[in-house]
């Protein structure tokens, strides 16, 4: 078993972060995980990608041409990085900001995340409810395990912790929309 | 964990007495973990108000015995190069990590292998090498430190630990632990029989790397050479990965190595037998097993970020035994496994029909 993903979007959207919660929590679950950031000037609001790897084997490279999933978050990201998902693969995208297109032999499941993490009052979690949506579409983590990851990030701001499980939830539980 | 952390938390659990920096991207993480974990540790941290600041720190800490370091990135690891030769030239012990981004000049801040010529040729003046150590993965940034003072201690030289802002950025599992691999044989880091530690009831010291009686100098360098020649001969480590039934090798260090082992796999999933040398140390490099095996493959391929640097050394030690090539890109441009397995197959001269 080997997973290959890309996450991307704005700066400030929480790509890294979305990258580092699925590792985390695969390395957790006694997998071999790489993670690769971009780091560049991202941080001041450019896009921000990052490469996760997830396998039951030692990872050769970190460094990956094609995906077997891509969660996009917006528009630019699913152009760049969509074509270059492999046959059969994923790609999740945030529906409140990405317009999808028809693409043969690969799974294309939106989610409205930006929304969604309007209504629960911080667009800023939208990273979180992708990470829900993430987990139930690939199965690369088992709930409880990123419930913990996301404890435990937010330790030091114990006000956020409620507010970010529940964006998880409500990812993992939203219905989906599939093309 | 972060590569530049794990280098920071290893050499720490090294015994890392002292840390002096001063800030360039991409390896801001160091110095700012070393800025909250070496006070909890009650040693000594400064942030530096230059990078020639920050080389001299490091050797006022090295003439105490005191196990010292600084880190930086290309554009302020130029700047440090009159430090390093002073430190060569007093056989002073110390730890050097550059964490390559673009160049030449000021570059970017992507990741890079293009300081290759400047780490194991010298960089600075005079007749001196630099223990040089190329990590490939987290656990290795973390390992590295501790060989990386055995090093530096053993032979009294600067050791430069030779990564990138991949390396540096990226996060993979680490294990916190004394690591065995690669180090050799346990070093006394006691420096009182060479160290300024105060005269009180022994003869003065002095370090210095001004020389200018009669044959002194000449004898220095002579002895320099010697100990370069007994590292050359013991220190050299390397890992290879399928190359017994290669007719193709590639050679590369560092995140380039990572590409190149999954590169492997892809081309002898194709039918192509392929095989991976890995210097973990570019100097001393691993001439002898180059030197050895070239006449076993049909084609050598040196993979670098870089316009193509340690493809001299290989050629130096392959001596037309085989023909060598290089690829790489340099500037921000990374290679991939796609990239290259496509260069591999086309310098075979192996015309695929699909």
């Amino acid at each position: 078993m080997k997973v290959e993903f890309v996450f991307a979007g704005f700066g400030g959207q929480g790509i890294l972060l979305m990258g580092r919660v699925i590792a985390q929590a695969a390395m957790e679950e006694g997998r071999y995980v790489t993670f690769l950031p971009s780091y560049g000037p991202e941080m001041r609001g450019g896009t921000a990608n990052a490469c996760v790897v997830v396998s039951d084997q030692p990872v050769a490279s970190p460094i990956i041409d094609h995906s077997d999933v891509l969660v996009a978050m917006n528009q630019p990201s699913y152009e760049k990085f969509g074509p270059l998902v492999r046959g059969g693969g994923l790609i999740i995208y945030d529906s409140s900001l990405v317009q999808a297109r028809e693409r043969a032999q690969v799974r294309q499941v939106g989610g409205a995340f930006t929304e969604i993490a309007g209504q629960l009052g911080n667009t800023l979690v939208c990273s979180m409810v992708a990470i829900g949506r993430v987990i139930r579409e690939t199965g690369i983590a088992r709930l409880e395990t990123v419930r913990l990851q996301v404890q435990a990030l937010t330790a030091k701001r114990p006000e956020l912790t409620a507010l970010n499980l529940e964006a998880v939830e409500r990812g993992y539980n939203e219905q989906e929309v599939q093309r | 964990m972060a590569g530049n952390h794990a280098l920071a938390e290893g050499a720490i659990q090294a015994g890392c007495d002292a840390y002096f920096g001063y800030p360039i991207t991409p390896q801001n993480e160091i110095p700012e973990y070393m800025a909250a974990r070496m006070p909890e540790e009650g040693r000594v941290f400064v942030q530096s108000e230059s990078e020639l600041a920050a080389i001299s720190m490091v050797m006022g800490a090295a003439v105490t015995g005191k196990r010292a370091m600084t880190t930086s990135s290309s554009p302020g690891i130029s700047l440090m190069q009159e430090g390093i030769s002073y430190l060569c030239g007093c056989e002073l012990p110390a730890v050097i990590a550059n964490v390559v981004r673009g160049g030449p000049g000021l570059g970017n801040i992507a990741a890079a292998q293009s300081d290759y010529f400047q780490a194991v040729k010298g960089g600075g003046h005079g007749d001196y090498h630099l223990f040089v150590l190329a990590p490939a993965s987290v656990q290795e940034m973390f390992d590295f430190a501790f060989w990386a003072f055995d090093l530096a201690f053993k032979y009294r030289n600067p050791v430069m630990i030779l990564t990138d802002g991949l390396i540096g950025q990226m996060m993979e599992p680490l294990t916190i632990r004394e690591p065995s691999w690669p180090r050799a044989t346990p070093v006394s880091f006691d420096a009182r029989d060479w160290a300024l530690t105060g005269a009180a009831g022994r003869p003065p010291r002095s370090f210095k790397s001004l020389f200018l009686g009669d044959g002194v100098l000449e004898a220095h360098n002579a002895k320099l050479q010697a100990k370069y020649a007994r590292a050359a001969a013991t220190e050299v480590r390397y890992e290879t990965v399928a190359t017994e039934d290669a007719q193709l090798l590639l050679v590369a260090y560092g995140i380039m190595a990572r590409v190149c082992r999954e590169t492997v796999d892809r081309l002898r999933a194709r039918g192509i037998k392929a095989g991976l040398l890995r210097p973990l140390t570019l100097w001393p490099f691993p001439t002898a097993w180059l030197a050895a095996h070239a006449a076993q493959f049909a084609h050598i391929l040196v993979v670098e970020l870089s316009c193509g640097q340690m493809v001299e050394d290989v050629q130096l030690a392959v001596q037309a035994r085989t023909p060598v090539s290089f690829y790489g890109r340099a500037g921000g441009g990374i290679v991939t496994c796609q990239e290259l397995t496509a260069v591999a197959i086309e310098r075979l001269g192996i015309k695929e029909t699909s």
